[in-house]
């Protein structure tokens, strides 16, 4: 760290401040990201490493990384007499031989990949449909003489304030009417309407901010409203709703109480499986961890993506920089 | 967004209309467009949030019960909203339920503003460890909640072994999600590792919101640092600091997907907030009258001090 200044002013922090300043905040982010380093280091240890005392730390020198939690994440295994394996065809592939050497045989695919796709699934539906209602509301909203406009939009915010196990009670009832139960489309549906109040905040800054100058001077020129909507106000938009986008999705991505309580099978997400993950003999902590680590990395990839826009998208847009 | 660009938009519209449609058709009338485009997202909400709401209000005053939907139902009256309302075992669920709002709150309000802070120093690198910091709270509480149980092992738990290591006392004597009084710090410790960072966030927009020339001018008027944060920085940022509570306090109160993973409630009960409480009435009991006229006792409750508290807010803020 250089000690010049350019632009000196007054009430720059001294270089001490800084120092110490840079110190405290990297020490609390080494600790605070140390739960989740661990999870990644324990999806690569075999299970007696991972319940180790004291705790292995650095592969290769603590201990011999290893592929079997990412296994016994993808499948299921059962245990067979060493008679029986002898009788078995030699091991296809890296898990079955990991297996074979605990006398075990996988048997077939776990439920982790079907899962994951739900989650998939069902987030990029309820995203798309909660972007697209929240961008027709948000521009309505914000050019619009609407009446009992504030009204509205606090009513649309104060859906977020219901506990999710209150509404899921009804929703369970009227899901099992209309036989939406533990299906991808309620889910969808759902998360739809969780989402959009947070999309026509989020989309309504976004537009506020367009000066309406622009889809004005279209329309002097002969567009209809629109048309200037959908060729004036949705580029210059691009930004907000993928970020809007992106905010909808790492919800739909990380809800569990609505989940737990309303799929079981066909429909369940990621989130309400990964705990259930059991291997022989109590929790497979590599498993769960394999399977943790793949449900992050996407989140983690988009929290950097998003960094600037983060503010912005938990505080419902009330603060923008 | 450029201008240059916009202008270049513009241009293209201008070119790209037939001069015949000007003056002529503007299509719908824009009373009917704000309507055509607010109207999906209302039918929307009433279908999902409003109509089971009013559901839910009717449920409450029945002894309907969602396992047996062919019993004969039964007006009840207020019978269920008095019961809740004398009962010790709820009180106690919205005593230990306003403790861990209290709890994380005051925590992570102290704890991300300082933060903040020291971020707001400007060392060189803050971008970078700011994003690290952030991390945790974009992470689904319940998927990283579930693997704070394994961290929170008593011998094999990485977190039992740092503290062992810090402090001397070995790995093996507590428990922190077992034991009656470590077990409600066990989930406020989560809950603070995962939201630190959001009022943090938040803080930080606060203070890079205080235009310099105020210190200049204080420095100018010579006063001490100390109460340059007591007159300007505390006061300017407290709006910020207020928007963060509110947000918090709301998501607290509904707590469920971290304490269902961690503890379950447990031990005892020392644990159950009221949304694992209601998840017990709802779906594991089936009371469904009786649990549905407490989430509405709930959600009175979060919108009623919620309501009180951005009064607050706007006070402060037209201060």
């Amino acid at each position: 760290m250089s000690g010049q200044t350019t632009a000196y002013s007054i009430v720059e922090p001294t270089l001490r401040a800084k120092r110490v300043a840079g110190v405290i905040i990297v020490f609390y982010a080494v600790l605070t990201i140390i739960p989740l380093v661990w999870i990644a280091l324990t999806s690569i240890k075999s299970p007696p490493d991972s319940i180790s005392y004291p705790p292995k730390v650095i592969p290769f020198v603590h201990f011999e990384p290893t592929i079997e939690g990412y296994c016994n994440l993808f499948t299921t295994r059962s245990r067979q007499t060493p008679e029986y394996l002898a009788t078995l065809p030699p091991p296809a592939g890296r898990c079955e031989t990991i297996a074979r050497e605990k006398n075990l045989v996988v048997v077939s695919e776990s439920k982790y990949i079907p899962r994951f796709v739900n989650s998939v699934v069902i987030a990029f539906g309820s995203t798309a449909l909660a972007v697209f209602l929240g961008t027709l509301a948000a521009y309505g909203f914000s050019r619009f003489r609407v009446p009992l406009k504030d009204d509205l939009m606090f009513f649309i915010l104060s859906t977020r304030m219901m506990p999710p196990i209150a509404v899921a009670i009804p929703i369970f009832l009227m899901y099992r009417e209309l036989g939406l139960q533990d299906t991808r489309l309620g889910m969808i549906l759902l998360y739809t309407s969780v989402n959009i109040s947070l999309a026509v905040w989020l989309l309504k800054g976004f537009i506020d901010e367009i000066p309406r100058e622009y889809e004005e001077a279209a329309m002097i020129d002969g567009y209809t409203r629109i048309q200037a909507f959908r060729k004036v106000v949705l580029p210059q938009a691009a930004t907000g709703i993928a970020a809007t986008a992106i905010f909808c999705m790492i919800f739909a991505w990380n809800e569990y109480a609505f989940a737990v309580l309303l799929t079981s099978g066909d429909a369940q997400t990621a989130p309400p499986f990964i705990p259930i993950i059991i291997g022989e003999g109590g929790q497979d902590w590599p498993a769960v961890a394999a399977g943790t680590t793949l449900f992050l990395i996407p989140i983690v990839v988009f929290t950097v993506l998003m960094r600037k826009h983060l503010l912005r998208g938990i505080t419902f847009g009330a603060v923008r920089k | 967004m450029t201008l240059p660009t916009s202008r270049r938009l513009i241009e293209k519209a201008a070119v790209a209309t037939p001069p015949a449609l000007s003056g002529r058709i503007r299509g719908l009338s824009d009373r009917a467009i704000a309507w055509l485009f607010i109207s999906p997202t209302i039918i929307l909400l009433l279908a999902i949030n409003i109509f089971p709401l009013i559901w839910t209000i009717w449920l409450s005053f029945t002894n309907y019960r969602a396992n047996r939907p062919n019993a004969p139902l039964r007006d009840v009256g207020l019978a269920h909203y008095i019961d809740i309302l004398t009962n010790p075992d709820i009180w106690a669920a919205m005593q230990v339920t306003a403790r861990f709002v209290i709890a994380t709150i005051a925590i992570q309000t102290v704890l991300g503003f300082l933060l903040a802070w020291l971020i707001d120093r400007k060392f060189r690198g803050a971008g970078f460890w700011t994003t690290v910091i952030l991390l945790p709270m974009m992470l689904s509480p319940a998927v990283v909640g579930n693997f704070w149980t394994f961290l929170y092992q008593p011998q094999i738990g990485l977190f039992n072994y740092m503290v062992a290591f810090v402090s001397g006392i070995p790995p093996s004597s507590f428990q922190m999600l077992g034991d009656v009084k470590l077990s409600p710090w066990a989930i406020v410790l989560v809950d603070s590792w995962m939201w630190t960072p959001y009022v943090m966030l938040i803080c930080l927009a606060g203070l890079r919101s205080i235009p310099d020339y105020i210190y200049e001018a204080a420095e100018v008027d010579r006063a001490s640092k100390w109460r340059q944060f007591w007159t300007i920085t505390l006061p300017m940022a407290l709006p910020f600091i207020m928007l963060a509570v509110l947000f918090r306090g709301i998501e607290n109160f509904k707590m469920f997907d971290m304490v269902n993973l961690l503890t379950g409630g447990g031990p005892g009960s020392t644990t159950e907030v009221a949304s694992i409480t209601l998840k017990r009435e709802a779906f594991e009991k089936w009371r469904t009258g009786y649990s549905s006229a407490f989430a509405i006792i709930l959600f009175v409750t979060v919108f009623g001090l919620a309501n009180i508290y951005v009064k607050a807010l706007n006070a402060v803020k037209a201060r």
